[in-house]
């Protein structure tokens, strides 16, 4: 089956970054109410001084309790490891192309150094019904960044090249 | 009713192959040619090629508005869509009178919670008998009684009834076997229950509540005046239903839906007493349902034309009566007894993997229709998605029974579910797509 990956299979046996943790800015409970699956997100926001990147919001912390099939728990896993540290804008884009990716129907087999190990989900795409699964977690993740304050219009621009 | 007795023979192999040749759809294949499997009938029946024709003859030869038009296409549509209705009485064991077409199920349950709720504003219930007005009249301090196996549709109707009368809702909590609580019933129907609505078999578990004589839920609720109303959504398509409208069941109302009883989609039936059907204020208003409408204020048709706004879905209904014609002639008592042949294959096959757990009663006999399990260690959508791999088709997540599946401390489950065509071979595919799962999921199988 080329839905269950070796990396997704990883991702979900071994969650990386899970647990919630303090301090936090924001945290947001979603439930996909088709299946039941849940998760609990919390984000912790700081801002950069000096430099480049100056005055720009990062992700201090994201951490996650995540309860679901493997789809789920993998995107939370590797949702952190695309996320953590970087600046908002940064994992914004990330966000657009996956999103570009998985609701594509298998056309687009997505871009590692895009979104990482987030390839490992090209395969969700050719599967509409558990495309939401893979989203569950990012969608609770662009939730929490609006309710921290982040701008996150850029999440539904269309992706650079696309 | 009860499914201790069997006399019925199950369906032979040779009687499954010639019912299976009746259902087009089973013939295609899925996910790159592999035979399909389908083991979701709980959520939605084939139909079978009469069901089809019927349809179709309906709109090559007799379409028109029913009830309406002064033509003879017109009088053909009414007496196929009558006809269809004396077809759901006879299978009911009631009279047509009692029978009332709707979209679905749950548009049937909404009805019936909709009855009591408009039964409050003025003048609802002028011209009926202070007795019936009574049962009907809702508010603070009453009592509403579901259980904790409701599928949503004869849940959140009754909670919405519940917000809008001010009206408690109660529960009759599920042990950890699946079954009804029975044993403190009287702590939950008492002097202020109004309404008893329960479901005859759960679409997760397959657990077939006692509704027939001595039933303690229905024996309850009759020593209080509480109307029982019945979801038989489950239990239509795989038995024998007559014995719940019968004049001394203690049932007042049932309601089944058309797409999981080889009828199309688009069409339910809602059965109740006539006496309750006359004294319910209708649900949806508009034309057909009418006796004399001026511009101050209009009069009812009697039932069940004062529960049928619109024009009816009548194609639907044809169809339906077709479907439900092709169930007795296979005889409900043998769809039981095939049923139950199944189910006990499938339990087996279940207990054969100790990285199983079925949910509900282990007794085969306990139940009819649908094995909801989980799996150690692997979530039931990865379970299902093994199988569809396979040519598989299962249900997963919690089956429109989230609060069942909180109390049975899961968060979602795999359902297999049976319907008149489905074989031991079938039973035997799942079995081996089953078998994948630990392989990929690295369970130690
Ligand atoms: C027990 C039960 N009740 C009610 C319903 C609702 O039926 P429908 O969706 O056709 O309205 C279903 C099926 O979905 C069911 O299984």
């Amino acid at each position: 089956m080329d839905l269950y990956g070796e990396l997704i299979l990883d991702h979900a046996k071994r969650p990386q970054h899970a647990g919630l943790r303090e301090p936090y800015d924001v945290e947001v409970n979603h439930v996909n109410p088709t299946c039941g699956d849940e998760i609990s997100l919390r984000v912790h926001l700081d801002t950069v001084a000096g430099g480049a990147q100056d005055g720009a919001a990062v992700l201090r912390d994201v951490s996650y309790d995540a309860l679901g099939c493997s789809i789920s728990v993998a995107s939370a896993s590797v949702l952190a490891e695309e996320t953590l540290g970087r600046p908002v804008a940064q994992t914004l884009q990330t966000y657009r192309h996956l999103h570009a990716m998985l609701t594509s129907r298998g056309a687009d087999p997505g871009d590692a150094e895009q979104i990482g190990d987030a390839v490992a989900f090209a395969g969700v795409a050719k599967y509409p019904a558990r495309v939401k699964c893979a989203l569950l977690p990012w969608t609770a993740y662009l939730d929490a960044l609006a309710r921290a304050g982040a701008d996150i219009s850029a999440a539904s621009e269309r992706p650079e090249g696309a | 009713m009860t499914t201790g007795q069997l006399a019925a023979q199950p369906l032979s192999e040779v009687e499954i192959g010639r019912i299976r040749a009746d259902f087009p759809l089973l013939r295609r294949t899925v996910r790159g040619g592999r035979p399909l499997v389908y083991l979701d009938s709980g959520a939605t029946s084939q139909k079978p090629r009469v069901v089809l024709d019927a349809e179709r003859e309906f709109y090559e030869r007799h379409n028109a508005a029913v009830h309406r038009g002064a033509h003879q296409l017109a009088e053909e549509a009414t007496d196929a869509f009558e006809g269809a209705r004396a077809t759901v009485a006879r299978f009911l064991g009631a009279d047509p009178g009692e029978v009332v077409f709707t979209k679905n199920g749950t548009e049937g349950l909404n009805l019936l919670a909709y009855a009591f709720s408009n039964a409050g504003a003025p003048g609802a219930l002028d011209g009926v008998d202070e007795s019936w007005a009574q049962r009907l009249r809702l508010g603070p301090g009453d009592e509403v009684v579901v259980t904790e196996m409701e599928h949503h549709a004869n849940l959140v109707p009754w909670q919405e009834l519940c917000r809008r009368t001010g009206a408690t809702l109660r529960w009759i909590g599920v042990d950890d076997d699946g079954e009804l609580d029975v044993a403190r019933l009287d702590e939950v129907v008492g002097e202020r229950t109004r309404v008893v609505a329960l479901t005859h078999v759960s679409n997760v578990l397959g657990t077939v509540n006692d509704l027939g004589p001595g039933s303690p839920v229905v024996a309850a609720a009759r020593a209080v005046g509480a109307l029982v109303v019945v979801d038989a959504c489950q239990s239509a398509p795989h038995l024998d239903i007559r014995p719940l409208t019968a004049a001394d069941s203690g049932v007042d109302a049932l309601v089944f839906t058309g797409h999981k009883t080889l009828g199309p989609s688009g069409v339910g039936v809602l059965w109740a007493r006539r006496r309750l059907l006359e004294a319910m204020p209708p649900f949806l208003t508009g034309g057909s349902m009418i006796e004399v409408v001026r511009m101050e204020g209009s009069t009812y048709a009697p039932p069940p034309a004062k529960f049928e706004a619109g024009v009816p879905m009548a194609a639907q209904a044809v169809g339906l009566a077709a479907g439900l014609d092709y169930l007795t002639e296979v005889g409900l008592d043998r769809v039981h007894a095939h049923d139950q042949q199944l189910m006990r294959h499938t339990l087996d096959v279940m207990a054969d993997r100790p990285w199983l757990r079925v949910l509900g009663p282990q007794d085969p006999q306990r139940r009819i229709g649908a094995v909801a399990f989980v799996a150690d260690g692997v979530h039931p959508h990865d379970v299902g998605q093994v199988l569809d791999d396979s040519g598989v088709a299962v249900r997963t997540g919690h089956h429109c029974a989230w609060p069942l599946h909180r109390r049975l401390r899961v968060p979602a489950s795999t359902r297999a579910s049976f319907g008149i065509y489905t074989s031991l071979g079938e039973i035997e595919a799942l079995a081996e797509a089953l078998d994948r799962v630990p392989d990929i999921f690295g369970l130690a199988g």
